[in-house]
């Protein structure tokens, strides 16, 4: 039987298998492609093509009315981790000569402020994605608004190279023991809290987000509050807000405290 | 007459070290999220856990087993030496090569990001180098297996392929077109943003790609245990395979249907369309069918033995059945949690079921139950009869092979069961810890914990096995004689040329894979703007 010839419909096999198989294509096709489609009640299609590219998933707009324009500015950075390679060295001096109008209020040497945060060892992104939202109005302060409007993007990302190039600084009262309390470590999964270290440093670090370790727990505190009241609102998809809603009053302190006890 | 006893063995030893790591990690993840612990407060160490779990069970353990058992199958079966095991022995130095290189980054924590990718998320480079480097490995398993039934054929024209020879080419030829999804999905999608020359990546067509792998990858797992149902139990208890040709079609249907079904794992997925959704729901439903037959091929074949031992009436021969050999054990256990397991899957395949259990620990629970228990009981079963083969020696502890089996049976359902069942009350898969206070987990407390005795049964069970195969090395040396499979009940003098290669069912299998994946993958490709921003783990600064 080796002669025996198999694409061919001639040969049962052959018919057999593209019949079967076919039959089972065109009959899963109705089905998925029209009939179920139109079992749908308020279907969202007109007419049958237009049903079938519903089924097969084409991208269609489905309202003619404009975009709402939201009430209110909302950050509009959008960035990636090639943006804040290796700087160069000319970055860094730029920003560091920029830096000098910044370092009254952040850095190591500033005098009791506790309610502003230390800019130095941030990562590059974050320190770029709050000065582009100064600048843009997403995030409001009455003194960093000013300073903000005046930069240009080169600027910023000169700043943002600058200190992410300095070394971080310790916090005023490190406590290298201290055990990160629940809120940090493992979140609130039940109310939709991950982990404040799984993007804020300890255990992972996110694209964007601040390092907190030996922030002063006075701004921590604060930001949080801004975020749970909406005060603040420069948060991409509102992710900050929509867990510092949902953190109580003590996890706020024990959060700010933790991180600001970080050596 | 087995040549390449020493290239076989060390698949198989390869393959059991693996697995025996693995599944310590595997019952440590149990504990560390059930109640008997207090969280861990870095779930990163949780994560990678299972990462390299996953990895090592899913990649590494089953793609051993089938490459050696192919082997021993190749030279069993055609009665003659393997054709290019140099070859065969590069296939293994890239699958162990890769599986250390994969695991390095793993267990720095630089590549926790499960064994399934998730993309945005992405590792270190040398995870999926290492990942690429195992399929590499296996892919020159594939086109050996190829090689060494077209060369028979050649040599034996018109007689037809030995059935285990021809299963184990169906098991190689669908993990061959299988793994073209992922690897495309990691040579194309993720390395060039791992290696840091693109920041974003379309995560939405990577999980695509990745399903084209990710439901056959099971089958392909599946593969060396239903070649084990037809070409060795029916003989290990003394009776015959009931039909050639039902097993063959069994074969022929997996390697068709098998592929084209993996978007029911995107159910909740927005990027495809639900006319796709429910073509491949349609054909997963199908690939029920290639299961179906199996069972009543293999209960049909126990029957004939059983009556071969002289049991009467419509269930005497039930009673009849050698039920204190580890074969019928193992295939019996194997069978009970097919049947538990494929339940399950029919409820995970229909898209409105689907979506009670979606990424709950019901899924968790599922694949163990298949994969761990149905499938990995039969690679013990495959190990115990192998055995005296590959060493020369004799494998006298039958107390302890049946203590093994009965164990990981029990075992397994023990750590399944409860999983099903949290899993139908909503516990979410994939999460490092459980707050067990909240009244709204509490009752799942109780099945977690039950889970992670189970667990504990599958350790001792594992000890077991690696105790047998141990003492079988220190054995006495003594002749096995010749390895036989099962022979049918007409066994053929000659087959249908569909049912002697897979021409047909090759072209089939493609065409299929273009009808039911063809569109959804070009409109991602034609679309723009879908790209995101890369995740990139392990980056602490």
């Amino acid at each position: 039987m080796s002669t025996e010839r198999l694409f061919t419909f001639k040969n049962p096999w052959f018919g057999a298998a593209i019949g079967i198989a076919g039959a089972m294509v065109v009959l899963s096709l109705v089905a998925g492609f029209v009939i179920l489609p139109y079992a749908t009640t308020n279907a969202p299609f007109a007419g049958l093509w237009d049903a079938i590219c519903s089924a097969a998933g084409v991208p269609r707009v489905t309202s003619d009315s404009p975009t709402p324009k939201p009430p209110v500015v909302t950050s509009n950075v959008v960035m990636n981790s090639q943006m804040f390679g290796a700087p160069d060295a000319r970055s860094v001096g730029r920003g560091a000569t920029l830096a000098m109008q910044c370092a009254i209020c952040h850095g190591s040497n500033r005098q009791g402020q506790v309610d502003t945060p230390n800019l130095e060892g941030q990562p590059a992104a974050a320190i770029y994605k709050q000065l582009r939202d100064f600048k843009a109005g997403a995030r409001t302060n009455v003194i960093m608004g000013p300073f903000a409007v005046k930069l240009g993007e080169q600027d910023m990302l000169d700043l943002a190279a600058y200190y992410s190039y300095l070394p971080r600084q310790p916090g005023s009262h490190p406590d290298p023991v201290a055990i990160a309390p629940q809120i940090v470590a493992p979140g609130a999964p039940m109310r939709n809290v991950p982990a404040c270290s799984s993007c804020h440093g300890i255990n992972d670090a996110k694209l964007g987000a601040p390092w907190l370790d030996g922030q002063s727990a006075v701004y921590i505190k604060a930001q949080l509050q801004a975020f749970a009241t909406g005060t603040r609102r420069n948060d991409i998809s509102e992710q900050m807000r929509n867990i510092a809603r949902q953190m109580t009053g003590s996890e706020i302190d024990e959060a700010a405290r933790y991180y600001a006890s970080r050596p | 007459m087995l040549n390449s006893k020493r290239l076989v063995l060390a698949h198989f030893w390869l393959a059991f070290a693996v697995f025996g790591l693995a599944l310590l990690l595997g019952e440590w993840q149990m504990f560390a999220r059930s109640p008997l612990n207090p969280w861990i407060n870095n779930s990163e160490l949780y994560y990678r856990s299972v990462t390299a779990h996953g990895s090592a069970m899913g990649y590494v353990f089953p793609t051993l087993i089938a490459m050696g058992f192919g082997y021993a199958i190749t030279e069993f079966a055609l009665q003659k030496p393997l054709i290019g095991r140099r070859w065969a022995w590069t296939g293994l130095a890239l699958v162990a090569i890769g599986a250390v290189t994969a695991m390095i980054p793993v267990s720095l924590g630089l590549a926790s990001i499960l064994y399934t990718f998730y993309p945005p998320m992405i590792a270190n480079p040398f995870f999926y180098i290492g990942v690429v480097l195992v399929v590499v490995g296996s892919w020159i398993w594939v086109a050996l297996m190829s090689i060494n039934m077209a060369a028979w054929k050649r040599d034996n024209p018109g007689k037809p392929v030995p059935l285990a020879m021809f299963a184990n080419v169906a098991g190689a030829y669908l993990w061959g077109w299988t793994a073209v999804g992922a690897a495309i999905e990691v040579i194309v999608l993720i390395l060039p943003v791992a290696l840091g020359l693109k920041a974003t990546i379309d995560a939405g067509l990577s999980r695509v790609f990745f399903s084209w792998t990710l439901h056959a990858i099971v089958y392909f797992w599946l593969m060396p245990t239903y070649i084990a149902y037809y070409t060795i139990f029916p003989r290990a208890i003394g009776g015959r395979l009931y039909s050639d040709a039902m097993a063959r079609i069994a074969f022929i249907l997996f390697v068709v249907v098998a592929m084209p079904i993996g978007v029911h794992h995107l159910f909740a997925d927005p990027q495809v369309g639900a006319g796709f959704k429910f073509i491949q729901s349609v054909f997963t439903a199908l690939v029920a069918l290639p299961t179906l037959v199996t069972i009543f091929t293999i209960c049909a074949s126990a029957e004939l033995a059983g009556r071969l031992r002289g049991g009467k009436g419509p269930f005497g021969w039930v009673a009849a059945l050698p039920w204190g050999n580890p074969m019928m054990l193992a295939v019996t256990f194997s069978f009970v949690m097919l049947g538990f397991g494929g339940a399950g899957g029919l409820i995970n395949m229909s898209y409105q079921l689907d979506a009670s259990i979606h990424n709950t620990q019901w899924i968790t629970g599922h694949f163990h139950l298949i994969f761990a228990g149905a499938i990995v009981i039969m690679y013990f079963a495959i190990a115990y009869d192998l055995w005296p083969h590959l060493t020369g020696r004799a494998l006298n502890s039958i107390g302890l092979m049946k203590a093994q089996l009965w164990l990981w049976f029990v075992g397994m359902i023990v750590t399944t069961f409860p999983w099903h069942y949290v899993g139908i009350l909503g516990m979410p898969r994939r999460m490092a810890s459980y707050d067990y206070g909240n009244p709204a987990i509490a009752p799942e407390a109780l099945s977690v914990s039950i889970s992670v005795f189970g667990g504990l049964l599958l350790l001792i069970s594992a000890g077991l096995f690696f105790a047998v195969l141990i003492r079988g090395h220190r054995a006495p040396q003594s002749d096995p004689g010749i390895y036989r499979f099962s022979v049918a009940v007409h066994q053929p003098a000659r087959v249908p040329v569909a049912l002697n290669g897979f021409a047909l069912w090759l072209t089939l299998m493609i065409g299929l894979t273009v009808v039911n994946y063809g569109y959804p993958i070009a409109q991602l490709l034609a679309l723009s703007g879908n790209a995101v921003p890369a995740v990139y783990v392990g980056a602490t600064r």
